[in-house]
């Protein structure tokens, strides 16, 4: 299962109305570590999909939720829960370290 | 059971995997999860990779590299090694997903790994203003003022690279002089949105929840400075990645990998190392691809000793 992309109109929705958390992964083309954790993403979408639900922004197209959010650094992972950031992960990191730090949206 | 595990995906790893690959040893690479294709991933263009008159990008560069040591056979794994036993005739080696694998050689080119300043809060910090890729993070500083700590090839091209985006980039080093090339110095030194600070510092990182500035010293007369800065760029070196071996192989005063002479033979039999890992010298994508060669033959020479 391949993350949706969510765009600033749809970001409501989206992310900031979900009854479940969200992850959001902001990313662009031109980020080879973003590229790396994208597969990774879309597995643990496929293996915790029924608990966390993840999402893409593309930073280039999006750069009013980049800036909203803050992001200075891609690969950046956000969970939001009830409209809110609770966890932020920035940085590519291999798939166990991911599921820890995600633990507490997934078991 | 392999023949050989090459752990590592750089420039010194994929021509290991093409070398032992074409030698008929079906070679096992294990590339890493999320920094396959190693430091070359993160840089833009390349232009003194020889072949390439016109230059290309670092991250196409290593996906002819991977391309070419699959066309032979080299099976790709991106997964990332966490535990190896390398004395017995069998080496070990078991990854972060779960995967153990046995093999008579295993060719060491795990490289370097960034280089921080040691300073308070720097990890806290990082992501959120610090920064050590200037080609993932640089588009974020758009019209803003930024500095790069550095004074090689890599501070010369980050500051260039990031004078694309930042309104001034300010170029600092603890010398007097560069020890970047010549072409990489005066494209910094001729870019009007570059100032160098010479001869100074970081002392101190501030901001709270993201970076606002710093605090510099002068590394001649120790006089302290602040400067506003929204990014800090930091390309300070590598050092040699050897957490994973550095109980089992010998190391050398500076803890690189040591090698036998010219040779890759480290201090345990079977065992090769390669490329930036056991290089405190030159560390050039030509050099570790040659280095990986010089692994895949050595390798390749043991086995057939051994059998």
């Amino acid at each position: 299962m391949s993350a949706k992309s969510v765009t600033t109109a749809s970001f409501q929705a989206d992310v900031l109305s979900s009854g479940k958390p969200v992850l959001v992964d902001f990313w662009a083309e031109w980020c080879g570590p973003c590229r790396m954790v994208s597969p990774i993403l879309d597995e643990i979408s496929a293996e915790h999909g029924e608990k966390l639900t993840i999402v893409k922004v593309n930073v280039d197209e999006e750069p009013q939720l980049a800036q909203q959010y803050g992001i200075v650094s891609i690969p950046a992972l956000q969970v939001f829960q009830n409209g809110e950031v609770v966890k932020s992960i920035v940085g590519a990191k291999p798939k166990p370290q991911l599921l820890a730090d995600l633990s507490d949206f997934i078991n | 059971m392999r023949e050989v595990i090459i752990i590592g995906s750089g420039p010194a790893g994929y021509t290991a995997g093409i070398y032992t690959a074409r030698a008929g040893l079906s070679p096992l690479l294990i590339a890493s999860s999320v920094e396959a294709g190693g430091e070359l991933m993160k840089t833009t263009e390349v232009e003194n990779y020889p072949g390439f008159p016109t230059g290309l990008q670092g991250p196409e560069l290593m996906d002819a590299f991977r391309a070419q040591a699959e066309r032979f056979g080299t099976e790709v794994l991106l997964d990332d090694v966490i535990e190896v036993e390398l004395s017995g005739d069998i080496k070990i080696v078991k990854t972060g997903g779960g995967l153990t694998f046995e093999a008579k050689t295993v060719i060491l080119a795990t490289g370097a790994a960034y280089r921080e300043l040691g300073l308070p809060r720097e990890k806290e910090l990082s992501g959120h203003g610090v920064s050590w890729c200037a080609t993932c993070d640089g588009f974020f500083f758009r019209e803003k003022t930024i500095a790069v700590i550095g004074g090689g090839d890599s501070a010369m091209e980050e500051a260039n690279f990031l004078t694309r985006f930042a309104s001034k980039v300010y170029l600092i080093h603890r010398r007097d002089t560069f020890k970047a090339s010549k072409i990489m110095q005066e494209r910094a030194l001729a870019n009007p949105k570059i100032d160098v600070i010479w001869n100074t510092e970081v002392a101190q990182l501030h901001g709270d929840t993201k970076l606002s500035g710093i605090t510099t010293r002068n590394t001649v007369d120790g006089t302290t400075a602040q400067l506003n800065l929204d990014g800090l760029f930091i390309a300070v070196g590598n050092d040699p990645r050897v957490w994973l071996v550095e109980n089992q192989v010998e190391l050398t005063a500076e803890k690189f990998i040591k090698v036998e002479g010219r040779s890759s033979k480290t201090s345990l039999p079977g065992v090769f190392a390669c490329g930036d890992v056991i290089d405190p010298t030159y560390r050039q994508a030509i050099t570790a691809a040659g280095s990986g060669c010089v692994a895949a033959l050595d390798a390749e020479h043991y086995l057939a000793s051994v059998k």
